[in-house]
């Protein structure tokens, strides 16, 4: 059924960090890993050897902010689905295989029903969903659904990919509806944000901004390189200088 | 977004002919021979098939399409499915009732009118109820579609001057839809900004992309080169797809071999609509391309 289902209790999301993503691509590659041999179709790549284009449901963009009274300012910004709670993917699909779990609040995608139509992608303005070109269903993220809900990993694996494969712990996974959740602590502490609020998706996921760097004072580091040739230079380097000069 | 012959073929075809089945419904051949309204109603509803058929094109797998009818409470996509299933199953009925036993059932064929421009109005509002896409989320989309397929339905039926009236209401409103479709994207509240919560901070500019090559993304809702000839296609639609029926349409009884005549003037016109369609495809923005820096314009 592609209605809404009523506002979930429990709402499973991801904490990213832009602070401390350092854009290493490793959720990526991890997401790609654990997710191509899950249990729908593989994430297929399309001629890998050349133009190399393939099916994937994380991606990180990196993003340049110019200001005029501080240093541009980079920032990654990883983005998977975001689990809206009122995710338009799941309300257009005209077969019911684009749903949101009411127990969880998982957007998932039913393969064995998906006619690969489209149209949950077109009405995702996060572009968080890929049509599979080999398997002709649609793809996006599941939150690692058989990670986070799988009684016979380790506990530490019971996270998202993603989260797990992280160098720099950018990234949390919990309920961000539990106030008392690690993830949606720190999620308040920081001023955790919406990506494209005006659209009125609601998104679960939450990005922490970037915290400011140098405030303002850069160090100017070419004049450090610079040899300092009219230097006065102290101690007995400088009594040696002194006496050099007065000989020449 | 990537205009895909399946769709243009689709959104063209099926409008004329469930415009073409509105008409019918309403009993415009008053008293015609049964031939006479069997030929128009297998005409539309050909037409109208034709055009179903080539949007399972679109489908990855067209083998699961019966699906679609499921969701009709929640998704345009199924609603019109629903709807266009409906009408084609009611004015079977009716133009068999009519062309072979010589009655006209008038609830039956009003009933087919109703649904069959309810079919193109929810076909539409699969386009107009997508937030992402904001030059398609206003109501001169629904209204130009309904408008199309009743102004080319009417050709069809030989309505001439009501058809050539509803060309110029239809141009109007074409026009309107280009313009303010124009500005929609620059106008929409999503930019780089909010997308990637960063605006408050300064410009945000991509600094660099998540991939190498194409994806579905970038091939789909990032195409952009069919946007190239968007002036002369603008131009072609008008000139073929309104002006140049509809001076015919208004001039007919003049014209030599009429029949001839009016049946170019109709190719005219879905030539016309075509192109407008490539464009309604091609022109629109998708705020996706906003996370790969493209900003409007």
């Amino acid at each position: 059924m592609t209605s809404l289902p009523s506002e979930p209790t429990v709402k499973l999301g991801l904490v990213i960090d832009l602070d401390t993503c350092v854009g290493c691509h490793a959720c990526v590659i991890s997401c790609k890993e654990w997710n191509t041999g899950a249990g729908g179709a593989p994430l297929s790549d399309m001629d890998a050897y050349g133009e190399a284009e393939g099916t994937f449901l994380n991606r990180v963009h990196s993003y340049e902010v110019l200001r005029d009274d501080a240093p541009p300012m980079v920032v990654h910004l990883p983005k998977s689905c975001l689990h809206c709670d009122d995710a338009p993917c799941v309300t257009v699909c005209p077969t019911g295989a684009s749903f949101k779990r009411g127990e969880d609040g998982i957007v998932l995608v039913n393969e064995a029903t998906c006619i690969g139509c489209g149209l949950c992608a077109w009405a995702c303005p996060y572009g968080a969903r890929e049509m599979d070109r080999a398997a002709g269903v649609m793809k996006k993220c599941t939150l690692c659904v058989d990670r986070v809900t799988s009684e016979t990993l380790p506990e530490a694996d019971r996270v998202p990919a993603c989260v797990r494969a992280c160098p720099a712990g950018a990234r949390h996974f919990g309920d961000l509806n539990d106030p008392e959740d690690p993830a949606a602590r720190l999620s308040a502490a920081r001023g955790g944000m919406d990506l494209m609020p005006e659209q009125g998706t609601r998104p679960v996921n939450r990005y922490l901004p970037p915290r400011e760097r140098d405030e303002g004072a850069v160090m100017d580091l070419v004049a450090l390189a610079d040899p300092a040739e009219d230097a006065e230079a102290g101690g007995g380097l400088g009594w040696l200088d002194r006496a050099l000069a007065k000989l020449g | 977004m990537h205009p895909a012959p399946s769709l243009i073929v689709f959104t063209t075809l099926s409008g004329l002919g469930f415009g073409l089945i509105a008409w019918l419904g309403l009993g415009v051949h008053g008293a015609a021979p049964g031939w006479v309204v069997l030929t128009f109603g297998g005409l539309a509803f050909v037409l109208a098939s034709a055009g179903l058929l080539a949007s399972l094109g679109h489908l990855g797998h067209p083998e699961r399409a019966w699906r679609a009818l499921s969701q009709w409470r929640s998704s345009w996509l199924s609603r019109e499915g629903v709807l266009a299933v409906a009408t084609l199953g009611v004015f079977a009925v009716y133009s068999a009732l009519w062309g072979f036993g010589g009655e006209r059932v008038v609830w039956l064929g009003l009933l087919s009118s109703a649904l069959a421009l309810a079919t193109v109005a929810a076909t539409a509002m699969i386009y107009a109820s997508i937030r992402a896409v904001p030059r398609w989320r206003h109501w001169s989309t629904p209204a130009l579609f309904v408008a199309l397929a009743l102004a080319g339905g009417a050709l069809l039926a030989g309505r001439t001057t009501v058809g050539a009236g509803l060309l110029l209401i239809a141009l109007v409103l074409q026009v309107l839809h280009w313009r303010r479709g124009d500005v929609a994207y620059a106008e929409a509240a999503s930019d780089m900004g909010t997308a990637t919560g960063l605006g408050a901070r300064g410009r945000v500019r991509m600094l660099e992309g998540p991939h190498t090559g194409a994806n579905y993304l970038t091939d789909e809702m990032v195409h952009r080169v069919g946007r190239r000839r968007s002036k002369a296609l603008r131009r072609i639609a008008i000139v073929l797809g309104f002006a140049l029926p509809a001076v015919v349409f208004l001039t007919l009884e003049a014209w030599p071999a009429k029949h001839t005549v009016a049946g170019l003037a109709v190719l005219s016109h879905v030539a016309g609509v075509a192109a407008s369609r490539w464009l309604f495809y091609a022109e629109a923005e998708h705020v996706v391309g906003l996370w790969y820096g493209r900003a409007a314009g």
